[in-house]
C-alpha cells in the first residue's frame, strides 16, 4: 500500500500535476492535524466547483464579459496554488491572456477567436482539474 | 541574528475570501507561534479592526476581495488605525504591487505564499514602532531628552477610558525595549495607543494648518495649539501632519499632469532629462529582464533588488522578499536640509521608513471621500484626482517630476502650496546626489522611469493603465498597441502569458 502511495505522488509530480506547494502542506501536517493536506483539497475542490460552475454560467449567457471571466479566472488561479495545483494554475493563465487580449479586441472577428481560445482553455482546464481529483482522490485513499 | 526566529504571540489578522488559503495561511502562521485570526470578508475585518483597536499587531489581506477593494481596506487601515498590512496576490504585475505601495502596504506578497516570509512579517510590526518612536522624537526641536520630556506629553488609547499614568508607563517601556533590547522582538505585545483621525477631527486639523498658513513657525505644537484637542499629542499631529503634507505634494504634481495633459509640454525639461537618461543608463539591468525577473515566477516573491546598504531599523536581518525595499532607498536618499519654512526637527521624519510615504498615499483617496470641504479651502478645487486613474499615474509623474522643481506650476498662489513647493525643492537635490553617491540598487525605480519616459505623451500614461480602461485601448488604432509602447508588451510577453 505504502508503494501504490508513492507511485501515485511521485506520477503526480512527474506529470506537472502538483508542485512544490503540495510539499510545503505536507510539511504543515502534524500531530495537531494529522489529515490537514487532504482537508486542504477537500476544501479546494469544493471551492473550485463553485468557481467552475461560476464561469460556465457567465460563458453560457452568450456575450463574453471578458472581464468578468478574468475576474473568475483570477480567484481559480489563486484558489490553485494553494495546493499546488500547477496544470490547472496553467490553464488558468492562459485563460487570462485571452480575457485581456480579448478585451482589447477591436475587431469583432479576432474577438471571437479569442472567445474560442477562452472556451477551449476552459475546457482543458476542466479536464485538469478533474483528473487531478481523481488522483489525489487516490492518493489520499491509499495513505489510510 | 537566529534565521528561524520570529516573536512569539504577534497578533495577526488575515484576510482572504479563499477559504482554502484561509486555512493555509492560519496553519502557517500558528507554526510561527503567532496568534492568528483569520476572516473572510473584508468589511468583517475592519469591523474587528475597528473594535478592539489594539487587538491585532499586523493585518495580511488578500487585494482582491468581492465586498471590498483590499487597496481601499489597506488605506482604512493605515490611516485609521495605523497598523502594518501586508497584501498578498497571486499577481506579481509591477502595476499592482506600486498601487500597493501608493496605498500603504508594507509589503507585496506573492502567492503561493511560503512559510519563511510569514517568519519575518514581525519585522514589519518592529519597523513601525521603531518609526513611531522616531516620530515622536523629530517632534521635539533639537531632538531634546526624551525621557525629560515625556513628563509634558499625554496621550490617548484607543478607548476614552484610559488612564493617562498608565499609558505613559507603557510607552516609556516600549521606548526602552525597543532602544536597548532589539534582539527581543516579543515587546510587539505590548500595547500601543493608536489615535483615529475621524473626519472632524482632521478638519480641525486642516483649519488650524490653514489659520496658521506659512508662518515660519509652523509646526506640530501650533497645530496642535490651534486644535484645541485635549486628549492629542503633539506626535499624534506631527505624524498626521507628514502624512498630509505628502498627499498635498501628490496633489500638486497631479495638478502639472493636468497641466500639461495636452501632451505638448512633457513633465520633462531638457536638463532634467540629461539626469534621467544617465540615471536609466547607470543601471544595467535590462527593463525587461526586471519585469521576467519579477513576475515569470509566480511561485516566488516579486523579485526586487538587494536592500539598500543603509537600513533605517537598528538590527540587522535584513527584511527579504519585500517589495518594496527598492523603494525604500529611495526615500533614503533624500536627506532633507532644513529649510526655513519649517522647523528642522520636523524634517528629519522625512528619511524615516517606507512607511509615511506610503501611508500618505493612503491619505488622498480616504480624505477625497469624506474631507472634500475642507481641502477645497487650502487647494484649488479643480485639483481632485480620482483615485482609481489618477494615483498610478500621479506616483510615475512623481518619480519623473522629482528632479524638475522648476516646472512646478507657477499659477499657484496659495500658502500651503507654497510650503510644499519650497519642500519639493529640496527634494532633487539631495536626489539627485544621493543617486551619484550612494551604492543603492534603484534599477527597479529606473524601470518605471523607463517606461515613464518613453513617451512624453499624457496620453501614453493612461495607456499603461490600459487594464483599467479598456475602452481607451479600444479607440486607439491596433499599431499603437505594440508600437509605440514596446517595453509595456514585452512586460506582458515576458509575464508568462503568451498568445497562441
Amino acid at each position: 500500500m505504502q508503494r501504490q502511495v508513492a507511485l501515485i505522488k511521485q506520477s503526480l509530480f512527474d506529470q506537472g500535476y502538483l508542485d512544490e506547494q503540495f510539499v510545503e502542506l505536507e510539511e504543515l501536517q502534524d500531530d495537531a492535524n494529522p489529515n490537514f493536506v487532504e482537508e486542504v483539497a477537500t476544501l479546494y475542490f469544493k471551492d473550485s466547483a463553485r468557481l467552475i460552475s461560476n464561469i460556465e454560467q457567465a460563458l453560457e449567457r452568450g456575450s463574453f464579459d471578458f472581464n468578468r471571466l478574468d475576474n473568475y479566472m483570477h480567484q481559480f488561479k489563486g484558489s490553485s496554488t494553494s495546493i499546488g495545483a500547477s496544470k490547472v494554475k496553467t490553464e488558468c493563465t492562459m485563460f487570462r491572456e485571452y480575457c485581456r487580449v480579448g478585451n482589447a479586441e477591436v475587431f469583432s472577428l479576432f474577438r471571437t477567436c479569442d472567445e474560442c481560445r477562452c472556451l477551449r482553455t476552459f475546457k482543458q482546464l476542466k479536464k485538469e482539474h478533474a483528473t487531478l481529483r481523481k488522483k489525489l482522490e487516490q492518493y489520499f485513499q491509499a495513505s489510510k | 541574528m537566529d534565521k528561524g526566529f520570529s516573536p512569539v504571540g504577534l497578533r495577526v489578522l488575515v484576510v482572504d475570501d479563499d477559504p482554502t488559503w484561509l486555512k493555509i495561511l492560519e496553519k502557517m502562521l500558528k507554526k510561527c507561534s503567532y496568534e492568528v485570526t483569520t476572516c473572510g470578508l473584508a468589511r468583517e475585518a475592519l469591523r474587528l479592526l475597528r473594535e478592539r483597536k489594539d487587538r491585532y499587531d499586523i493585518v495580511i489581506s488578500d487585494v482582491n476581495m468581492p465586498d471590498m477593494d483590499g487597496f481601499k481596506l489597506l488605506e482604512h487601515v493605515g490611516l485609521e488605525l495605523d497598523l502594518p498590512v501586508i497584501m498578498m496576490s497571486v499577481d506579481g504585475e509591477t502595476k499592482r504591487v506600486m498601487k500597493g505601495v501608493q496605498h500603504g502596504a508594507c509589503d507585496y506578497l506573492l502567492k503561493p505564499i511560503r512559510m519563511k516570509e510569514l517568519k519575518i512579517i514581525w519585522q514589519h510590526v518592529l519597523r513601525k514602532k521603531l518609526q513611531e518612536v522616531r516620530d515622536i522624537e523629530g517632534c521635539y526641536e533639537g531632538g531634546a531628552d526624551w525621557f525629560t520630556r515625556n513628563d509634558e506629553t499625554h496621550y490617548l488609547g484607543g478607548g476614552e477610558d484610559v488612564s493617562f499614568g498608565r499609558k505613559r508607563k507603557e510607552f516609556d517601556f516600549e521606548k526602552k525595549l525597543l532602544l536597548q533590547d532589539e534582539s527581543d522582538p516579543s515587546s510587539s505585545t505590548s500595547k500601543k495607543a493608536r489615535v483615529v483621525w475621524s473626519f472632524e477631527l482632521h478638519q480641525k486639523f486642516v483649519n488650524a494648518v490653514n489659520q496658521i498658513g506659512c508662518d515660519h513657525k509652523a509646526g506640530p505644537k501650533k497645530i496642535l495649539d490651534l486644535m484645541n484637542v485635549p486628549w492629542l499629542t503633539r506626535e499624534n499631529v506631527a505624524s498626521h501632519l507628514q502624512k498630509y503634507r505628502l498627499y498635498l505634494s501628490r496633489l500638486e504634481k497631479g495638478k502639472e499632469l493636468k497641466c500639461y495633459s495636452g501632451g505638448v509640454k512633457n513633465m520633462d525639461s531638457p536638463p532634467k532629462d540629461a539626469e534621467f537618461s544617465s540615471l536609466i543608463h547607470k543601471g544595467e539591468t535590462d527593463p525587461k529582464q526586471l519585469a521576467s525577473s519579477s513576475v515569470s515566477d509566480p511561485s516566488s516573491d516579486v523579485h526586487m533588488p538587494p536592500k539598500a546598504k543603509k537600513t533605517r531599523v537598528e538590527f540587522d536581518p535584513p527584511i527579504s522578499s519585500s517589495a518594496f525595499d527598492s523603494l525604500i532607498p529611495w526615500d533614503d536618499v533624500i536627506e532633507p536640509k532644513p529649510t526655513i519654512l519649517y522647523e528642522s526637527s520636523f524634517l528629519q521624519q522625512q528619511p524615516l521608513p517606507s512607511q509615511s510615504p506610503y501611508v500618505a498615499n493612503s491619505a488622498p483617496t480616504l480624505m477625497e471621500d469624506e474631507m472634500k470641504p475642507s481641502y477645497e479651502t487650502c487647494v484649488n478645487a479643480d485639483e481632485f484626482l480620482m483615485p482609481q486613474d489618477k494615483n498610478s499615474t500621479v506616483i510615475l509623474q512623481d518619480l519623473v517630476d522629482l528632479s524638475a522643481p522648476s516646472v512646478i506650476s507657477s499659477n499657484v498662489t496659495n500658502d500651503t502650496e507654497t510650503m510644499l513647493r519650497s519642500l519639493n525643492w529640496e527634494l532633487p537635490e539631495s536626489h539627485h546626489s544621493g543617486f551619484i553617491d550612494t551604492d543603492l540598487d534603484f534599477s527597479w525605480i529606473q524601470n518605471e522611469h523607463f517606461l515613464a519616459n518613453t513617451s512624453g505623451n499624457f496620453q501614453n500614461f493612461q495607456f499603461q493603465d490600459y487594464s483599467c480602461s479598456p475602452s481607451l485601448l479600444s479607440e486607439l488604432p491596433p499599431h499603437l498597441w505594440f508600437g509605440n509602447e514596446p517595453e509595456e508588451y514585452t512586460l506582458m510577453i515576458d509575464n508568462g502569458l503568451f498568445i497562441s
